[in-house]
């Protein structure tokens, strides 16, 4: 079971917001005394998110929170916009896959990058990426 | 009720625990064994009221339910054993019984209705008690992973500029995580060029674990090092290689000294015996 | 600030990147050397990526733009300083920066890069250096 025990949304419309978004993931991550390795992967993972939402999206807004299941603690971020959605997730779920101009590593690396990783898109109405990384794990 | 027959019930409880041949003089004195049960009672008695007899999750059993807590915890790092830890508690309950049969004597109906809540009640908090003394034992254990963990993976400085890393034991992601985390480190803090990684110690190496020596060697390479696996035994070339694994892209060795020996040719060191005769 | 400094050094460019970088900073990092390499002709660009803390998929992308453009331009490119907490995170994320030079520390990047650039004069096969690994 997951408890969420804080909570805090932030708004990402420009690229100052998202600066913004990693230091105060990057605090939560340090207030919960996640490891350097797993505060950068954590970090890594926001920021593919934050830059998704901003070019597909032109912004959205982040929740982060501090998740307890157990003896262990986490960060749990919420990505959620009004984007197009995405049509196929299983192929954006797949290395190498874009419809951008990019690597397409984003998503499949972002899972790889954090312990919990869910996707829900509608086409046209938005998409929600939500991610766990634990303090230890 | 229950409350006048406080003193009572703790002499019982006491007498029939003492009476226990399991009782463990060795790991808990008798005083301290009096006032734990003491302080259960008293929080246990304090908060007991009609409505609340059977509901655990009401606010007034709290105290009670941490006092057991506390005092399950405690035993299961002192090193209880299960049966005596569950005794502590269904000791109180005979304990309670028993003094329930002495006050209702005229009534059968009473009796039994009371007994059933008591039943129930005592039911609930031995749950209690085996969840936290389960949870305490397994603080041990994680406790104990983690120090083995800890000294399982160190790095050694074989010579200036060349780390090595014995890995024992089976290599899962956990492992290859602290092995990574820790040899990375090691590289930046001693400004190493080469690491070897030993794998003499490891068991048996499937596609999983193969895939993590793979992400290892790479992570150093990123840093600038270079990563050589030595201690790779006949056996494990065969299945390596029946499993289809793709070694190529990295240096591997039969042994530490060869993994040795290629990083001074790499690093153009050179060993030699001495032609001048020793004097002592 | 939004311009990143670059330094040059004989026939090196150096660059010392001090802040976490966002999209735009890297676009223009990305645009500025290519022009420095060619207006210098340097036949070698060291990064120095030591206080980078995060490297994503778009920054691991410029990096090896970075490196592909200076070769074109005949310029070798090494990164030097990674963070371990870095290394580990591009390796999961599926990034081994195919084709960049990677050293541990500025010093070891800048022998690398001279004997680099005296095997692309001399014999190109063997003498390698004992910093020069190349990621692959």
């Amino acid at each position: 079971m997951t408890l969420s025990l804080s909570k805090d949304t932030i708004q990402v419309l420009k690229e100052q917001d998202v600066v913004f978004l990693k230091n105060r993931v990057k605090e939560t991550a340090v207030k919960i005394k996640m490891g350097l390795v797993n505060q950068t992967r954590l970090l890594t993972a926001c920021s593919e998110l934050v830059r998704n939402m901003m070019r597909y999206a032109n912004g959205g807004a982040c929740v982060i929170e501090v998740v307890s299941s157990g003896r262990n603690n986490g960060v749990r971020l919420t990505f959620s916009d009004k984007g197009p959605g995405i049509p196929d997730i299983s192929a954006a779920m797949q290395d190498g896959f874009s419809t951008g101009k990019s690597l397409g590593l984003g998503l499949p690396g972002t899972k790889r990058l954090v312990n919990e990783f869910d996707l829900k898109s509608k086409v046209g109405e938005g998409t929600v990426i939500t991610i766990i990384k634990w303090a230890n794990g | 009720m229950l409350q006048k027959k406080k003193k009572n019930i703790l002499e019982l409880w006491m007498k029939n625990q003492l009476a226990d041949e399991g009782l463990r003089e060795d790991l808990i004195s008798n005083d301290e064994l009096r006032s734990q049960s003491e302080e259960l009672i008293t929080a246990l008695v304090g908060n007991l009221s009609g409505e609340n007899f059977t509901d655990l999750e009401s606010d007034e059993w709290s105290p009670v339910i941490e006092i057991l807590g506390g005092i399950a915890i405690t035993r299961a790092r002192q090193g209880f054993s299960p049966r005596e830890t569950g005794n502590f508690v269904f000791s109180l309950k005979e304990a309670l019984l028993e003094v329930l049969q002495q006050e209702i004597t005229d009534d059968p109906k009473t009796l039994f209705q009371e007994s059933l809540k008591i039943n129930r009640l005592m039911d609930n908090l031995s749950v209690v008690t085996f969840e936290t003394f389960i949870k305490g034992r397994e603080e041990v254990i994680l406790r104990q992973t983690d120090e083995i963990t800890e000294i399982s993976t160190p790095v050694i400085r074989v010579w200036d500029g060349i780390l090595a890393l014995p890995i024992i034991g089976t290599l899962d992601s956990a492992r290859t995580q602290i092995v990574m985390e820790n040899l990375l480190q090691e590289i930046v803090e001693t400004g190493s060029s080469i690491a070897i990684l030993d794998i003499s110690g490891v068991p048996a190496v499937d596609s999983l674990v193969a895939q993590h020596l793979i992400k290892t060697v790479s992570a150093t390479r990123l840093m600038g090092a270079e990563c050589i696996i030595s201690g790779i035994r006949p056996e494990i070339a065969q299945t390596v290689v029946h499993l289809g694994i793709d070694l190529s892209n990295i240096i591997t060795k039969a042994t530490l000294a060869s993994a040795l020996a290629y990083s001074f040719k790499v690093m153009r060191l050179e060993v030699k015996k001495l032609n001048t005769v020793s004097k002592f | 600030m939004d311009k990143i400094p670059i330094l040059r050094m004989g026939a090196f460019l150096l660059v010392t990147i001090q802040v976490d970088l966002y999209d735009r900073l890297a676009l223009n990092l990305e645009a500025d050397l290519v022009q420095m390499v060619n207006k210098t002709s340097a036949k070698g660009v060291l990064i120095d990526i030591s206080a980078v803390s995060i490297v994503d998929s778009f920054m691991g992308r410029i990096i090896g733009n970075i490196a592909s453009m200076s070769k074109i331009l005949d310029a070798e490119t090494v990164v030097v300083g990674m963070q371990p907490a870095v290394a580990i995170t591009l390796i999961e994320l599926g990034l081994p920066l195919k084709g960049v030079h990677t050293a541990l520390d500025m010093e070891k990047g800048m022998n690398l890069l001279k004997s680099m650039i005296d095997l692309t004069g001399v014999d190109a096969d063997e003498d390698q250096s004992d910093d020069d690994f190349i990621t692959e």
